[in-house]
């Protein structure tokens, strides 16, 4: 299914009039009557033993209702579930589970870290109580570096370890040393990844509402993972799960760190809500999203590629640190997605693997939009840029004779994904790609008129050409439920939440044109658990894929049951019988038809006999597991210009080539594209978090933590779709996922192309965040 | 991020501002667009224990021709306005070119123009251009009033010579002489960002076309505007050349200048493209006098 | 300190609102808090994120840098004065026809600082645009589809006039 009414149309959101107008609530409008306000107070300290805390003092201030430490929680404290299991299909995988703990009790491990949870009138009175709140800690040194804290002579963040290391994971296809010895270069480098912030302009919230006569606990949290929050607060308040109704409300941007649970927040405050039988309400300020929001990136990388002499890739070797901060309760999700991505979309016969996961003295590292694969990305593109330099070849030259050909897929590549399943590369045309992204932005013509031009009058410019894949659409499963209501109108219910992505409209523009109604009236529900409950949460680029794949079984159902209710209301053969909008009716007679609606209530009577194996009601469920991810790809080739004098650059032109396999509406993927691309440029060129010696985060507001604005974008931004018809559909719908791949090449292009633009021999750019600056200390260097 | 708990007084008159600030002495402080200090205060960075509001205090607020052709601008005279003045952009273009780098619209629509003086941020433009263009600033206190130069009101970061118990009140802009360039420069990793150096000069040509005076302000490479004394003493009196010109951006930058190494620049950094704003900020300022 | 309450009468919307409030409440709380009007939003309370722009006596300023207490005697305006979902003001219209907004969350600040952008300026250039909304953070977007729905907003704007 293709073509329809409705899918591969650019329909217009349906949510989007209310989100316009103001009238759709978030979480911070949500007001519960009789709630109180929840303040963290967070330690200052990254890495500190916690003498004493008295709060005698701050319950006394007015207003102040009640103050909880470690200590107060008693038997509940106890460190937290491991979100993602550790990766034993993975043989000789090493991994310490540490996981979060809701709030410290004797050491502190990060700076944010709450100490004492203050619950009060208002937030404003919460926060007046931490100036009374007295905290004696014995300070220790914090472990910042990933390297020097994989040394066994560093500080330990977790004293039971022998080590920093939270896990050692090894993955070899082929033999990297034996194609090294039968190679005419090896080159290596050392390379960094720098840390980010997911940063979605709505902060993280969460609101608990112990019911005491119903016994039911109600959470609104704005969170990506409602099923993993129901689950978890159930078991730890020893409730069944139909107590537990979590509700995500309108999501202002998830990009990632709103998957993780586990926090002070939905692990502390249902327990304080049953305690005080009082709604607890607690949102988080920017602040503290810096400081203990979860966020991504930050690895060191050693790698090492060796290659024939005429450019043919033989092995590739990277051996990468990787920051998982203070805990690692989010597993190995972001180093495994580097570990696959490192091979990106290249024939690499021989590939070696290493992840040294670190724990530091900072907040845990979950995915962020690009989640590992920016890293594995940005790994194999800049070596194929400094190999080709070796080589005295183009950087495209390189690829074009590296690339995978559409016909060499599927291709199994041996290395274990994030999904714990071997990964395959299932479908696409990487070098097709490639090709019509030169062709588009007219690569020929810039090297031989515009740069030679450009250099000519003095000015700088450069091009960069890179390629990508972005693995999309992994298991486990999502499901949904289809209801076609008495009135005719349809409601599809799903337990994955929303956060921006046109869920409203996508899924009910499949579901509108497999029961052929107005898509104005399917009615797309997400994330309420009493709704529907099944499902693993919004990540990795999988809802349109694996959500609208369920959306369509489902609908498919529906219509089977429509077609058999019907065929014996109307009392004709079901091949007679056809779907006229919202109505169903007899083939060439649409004068005989039934309403959907009507059809509906025939199908849940009150009286009479209901046929054994018949269910009521035009109803049905369908969940949709892949047997594997599937992976899109693409190319991406960027014109940067340098101001001569202050080293500023400036984006002239982007062009970036998608192929996301089968678009459900090509209006919502560039807009995806394009969110996406923003999120590459900032993390390239303004953003990145920056922690001192002591754990101290330094870039904690929008003052040191750089955006990108309007003005950061490129001039010019062309976006090409390049559907690559398959053999292999990995899903019912041909659908991959688009949510990341913007954020993918912006990093490895822009900085190829700055390079590009100086063309000064030893100026090499060997990290993935780069201020005017930071390129005139990389000249400097270059000149010595 | 939510401020800790001030007294509030929301004055009506100078006089009512002048009493409650002599009232409160120590403990006082003046509100004027709060661009900055709501902020700080949010973060509970800042606490003060009393906020005297000029915002009720229309007397404050006026751009008006001073007898020999400058300007006198109140204190409370929000920074767009200033921006969209005809007599400003007449009188004093460079404030114009200056405005539309400080932060962003919806800032500068309710940030004061005295209040972005007094505030002292070394990042900030207005204290810088206070200082290079020697405004006279106009301080009272309850009973009292003086003078100080601008050059001379900024004594560090976010410091200034005003006292608690008295507020700036005023800035007089002398008239430029004729055969008067301008030009601000500077060098930001986004628009509206804090920029990482910036240089202003105000130059004046005599009838051969001779520097006969020269201003130049470097801003964000010290803990306070920089005027450079250098500037004055290489050019007065000679020929602009792209020469000269060139020296004194060089000597410049490595005499006068002490920039830190920050989250967003080195200090090597700063000094080089120091010395090309002081060169582009002089060349295109002679430029305009001709 | 004194736990003084001020009492304000303020406009919002053509509505007058008398309230009482705390020195110290931001005036984004209080229009979302004691009001009720939950567009405007609040997303880094420093001023540099743009989503609780509101129209302050005609101008457009950020409601978490001002006291609630400030505003008394003055007329504001939030994103509720704009269109309804059934009749959407024409700026709204281009924000859903471009595909402008995606969760939603920076979109009143978007607003509420283009009415009155398109007021003064009514034929804007795509630089100029940029420019006009980098006050404004938008995570979603990258601004792209925001830029063509000023500049359809502009178009239907004029043929409006």
């Amino acid at each position: 299914m293709t073509t329809g009414k409705y899918f591969g149309k650019s329909v217009l959101r349906l949510e989007d009039k209310n989100m316009l107008t103001g009238n759709v609530k978030y979480m911070d409008d949500i007001e519960i009557p009789g709630q109180l306000h929840a303040a963290f107070l967070r330690s200052d300290y990254a890495h500190a033993r916690i003498l004493k805390i008295d709060v005698s003092e701050a319950l006394k201030r007015p207003g102040v209702v009640a103050i909880y430490t470690a200590e107060d929680f008693g038997d509940f404290w106890k460190p937290g579930p491991l979100l993602v299991p550790p990766p034993t299909a993975i043989d000789g995988s090493q991994f310490n589970a540490r996981t979060l703990v809701p709030i410290a009790k004797d050491k502190i491990r990060y700076s944010g870290e709450v100490l004492a949870v203050v619950i009060a009138e208002s937030r404003y009175i919460a926060e007046d109580a931490f100036d009374d709140i007295i905290i004696d800690v014995d300070p220790l040194p914090a472990v910042v570096d990933l390297e020097k804290a994989w040394e066994d002579t560093s500080v330990l963040v977790h004293d039971d370890l022998p080590s920093n290391m939270a896990a050692l994971v090894k993955q070899e296809v082929g033999s990297y040393e034996e194609a090294k010895k039968k190679a005419d270069v090896v080159v290596s480098r050392r390379m960094l990844i720098e840390h980010v912030a997911g940063a979605a302009m709505e902060n993280r919230g969460f609101i608990a509402s112990w019911d005491d006569q119903n016994q039911v606990m109600t959470i609104w949290a704005n969170t990506q993972s409602p099923l993993t929050i129901r689950g978890s607060v159930a078991r730890a308040l020893n409730l069944a799960e139909s107590q537990v109704h979590v509700i995500t409300p309108f999501i202002g941007g998830g990009f990632g760190p709103k998957v993780m649970t586990s926090l002070s927040d939905d692990v502390l405050l249902p327990w304080i809500s049953l305690k005080l039988k009082r709604p607890i309400k607690w949102m988080e300020d920017r602040r503290e999203n810096f400081l203990a929001t979860t966020s991504e990136r930050d690895q060191v990388h050693h790698c090492e590629i060796v290659l024939k002499k005429d450019g043919t890739i033989l092995g590739f070797k990277d051996v990468f640190y990787h920051n998982t901060g203070a805990y690692d309760s989010y597993g190995m999700t972001v180093p495994l997605n580097t570990q696959t991505h490192t091979i990106s979309n290249y024939r690499v016969p021989n590939f070696y693997s290493e992840i040294r996961m670190v724990f530091t003295n900072q907040m845990v590292v979950t995915p962020v939009r690009g989640a590992g694969r920016s890293e594995g990305v940005f790994a194999m593109e800049r070596m194929l840029d400094f190999a080709a330099k070796e080589l005295g070849i183009s950087p495209v030259e390189i690829r074009l004779k590296n690339l995978l050909k559409a016909e060499e897929l599927p291709l199994n590549t041996g290395v274990i994904g994030q999904d714990f399943v071997v990964n395959i590369l299932d479908s696409g045309d990487y070098l097709g790609n490639y090709q019509k992204c030169l062709a588009e932005i007219d690569y020929d013509k810039f090297r031989k008129e515009i740069q030679p031009k450009a250099r000519a009058e003095g000015k700088r410019m450069g091009i960069g050409m890179v390629a990508f894949t972005e693995g999309t659409a992994v298991g486990p499963y999502e499901g949904c439920k289809i209801t076609v209501s008495t009135s005719g109108k349809v409601t599809m219910a799903t337990g994955y939440s929303t956060q921006g992505q046109a869920h409203y409209t996508v899924f009910a523009q499949i579901i509108a044109d497999q029961l052929n109604v107005k898509i104005e009236d399917v009615r797309v529900v997400t994330g309420d658990t009493n709704l529907f409950a099944w499902g693993a949460g919004t990540f990795a680029s999988r809802g349109a894929a694996l959500v609208g794949a369920a959306a369509y079984l489902a609908a498919q159902k529906v219509r089977a049951k429509i077609f058999s209710t019907a065929s014996k209301k109307l009392e004709v053969p079901e091949e007679e019988i056809e779907l006229c909008e919202g109505s169903v009716c007899v083939k060439g007679q649409p004068e005989t038809s039934i309403p959907l609606g009507m059809l509906a209530s025939l199908a849940n009577p009150m009286r009479g006999v209901v046929e054994p194996g018949v269910e009521p009601g035009l109803e049905a469920t369908a969940y949709y597991g892949p047997p594997h991810g599937s992976t899109g790809s693409g190319a991406m080739g960027v014109i940067v210009s340098i101001d001569e004098e202050t080293n500023k650059p400036t984006i002239e032109r982007m062009v970036m080539v998608d192929d996301c396999g089968t678009v459900i509406n090509p209006l919502v993927v560039e807009g995806q594209l394009q969110g996406g691309i923003s999120m590459g440029i900032g993390n390239t060129l303004y953003e990145r978090l920056v922690y001192d010696e002591n754990g101290q985060l330094l870039t904690a507001s929008f003052m040191d933590y750089l955006m990108p604005l309007a003005t950061d974008m490129p001039e010019k931004l062309e976006i090409i779709h390049n559907h690559a018809e398959s053999s292999l559909k990995v899903n019912p719908l041909g659908i991959k996922g688009v949510g990341e791949a913007g954020a993918i090449p912006p990093g490895p292009a822009i900085v190829q192309a700055i390079e590009d633009a100086f063309g000064v021999a030893g100026f090499e750019i060997l990290e993935t965040n780069l201020s005017p600056s930071q390129i005139y200390e990389y000249l400097k260097k270059a000149a010595k | 991020m939510k401020p800790a708990k001030f007294d509030y007084y929301a004055p009506s008159s100078l006089d009512e501002a002048l009493d409650k600030l002599a009232e409160l002495g120590y403990d006082g402080k003046v509100l004027a667009g709060g661009q900055s200090l709501v902020a700080a205060m949010n973060f509970r960075m800042a606490r003060p224990t009393a906020l005297v509001d000029l915002n009720n205090v229309p007397e404050l607020s006026y751009i008006k021709p001073t007898e020999d052709g400058g300007l006198a601008i109140g204190t409370m005279t929000r920074v767009f306005t200033v921006e969209n003045n005809a007599e400003v952009a007449k009188r004093f273009p460079l404030l114009v070119e200056v405005a539309k780098y400080i932060a962003h619209p919806q800032i500068r629509r309710r940030g004061t123009f005295g209040g972005a003086i007094a505030h002292a941020d070394p990042a900030g433009q207005l204290p810088s251009i206070a200082v290079l263009m020697n405004m006279k600033a106009l301080i009272r206190r309850k009973g009292e009033e003086r003078w100080v130069d601008g050059q001379d009101l900024i004594i560090g970061p976010f410091m200034t010579v005003i006292e608690p118990d008295e507020m700036l009140a005023e800035l007089v802009l002398n008239a430029w002489p004729a055969r008067t360039g301008y030009k601000y420069v500077q060098v930001s990793r986004q628009s509206g960002g804090y920029a990482q150096s910036a240089v202003a000069s105000i130059v004046t040509l005599d009838e051969n076309d001779k520097c006969k005076d020269v201003r130049m302000v470097l801003m964000s490479v010290g803990e306070v505007p920089i005027l450079s004394q250098k500037a004055g003493e290489i050019l007065i009196g000679n020929t602009p050349t792209r020469e000269v010109i060139a020296e004194v951006a060089e000597v410049v930058t490595s005499e006068e200048i002490d920039p830190a190494t920050d989250l967003h620049a080195t200090a090597d950094y700063r000094r080089s493209i120091t010395r090309v704003l002081a060169v582009r900020s002089l060349t295109e300022a002679f430029e305009r006098a001709k | 300190m004194s736990e003084k309450l001020f009492p304000i009468t303020v406009t919002v919307n053509g509505e007058e609102y008398h309230r009482e409030v705390e020195a110290r409440l931001l005036l984004s709380d209080f229009l979302r808090h004691d009001l009720g009007l939950l567009g405007t939003h609040v997303g880094c309370e420093h001023g540099i994120c743009g989503a609780c722009t509101i129209i302050f006596d005609g101008e457009p300023i950020r409601s978490c840098l001002i006291f609630a207490v400030q505003a008394n005697g003055h007329d504001i305006r939030t994103v509720e004065s704009l269109g309804t979902p059934e009749n959407l003001h024409p700026l709204q219209q281009s924000f859903h026809e471009k595909h402008a907004l995606q969760c939603g969350f920076c979109t009143p600040g978007f607003l509420m600082t283009l009415v009155p952008y398109l007021e003064e300026h009514p034929n804007p250039s795509r630089e100029e645009i940029r420019e006009a909304i980098d006050g404004n953070i938008c995570r979603c977007t990258g601004y792209e589809k925001i830029v063509e729905a000023v500049q359809d907003a502009a178009e239907k704007l004029s043929q409006k006039k």
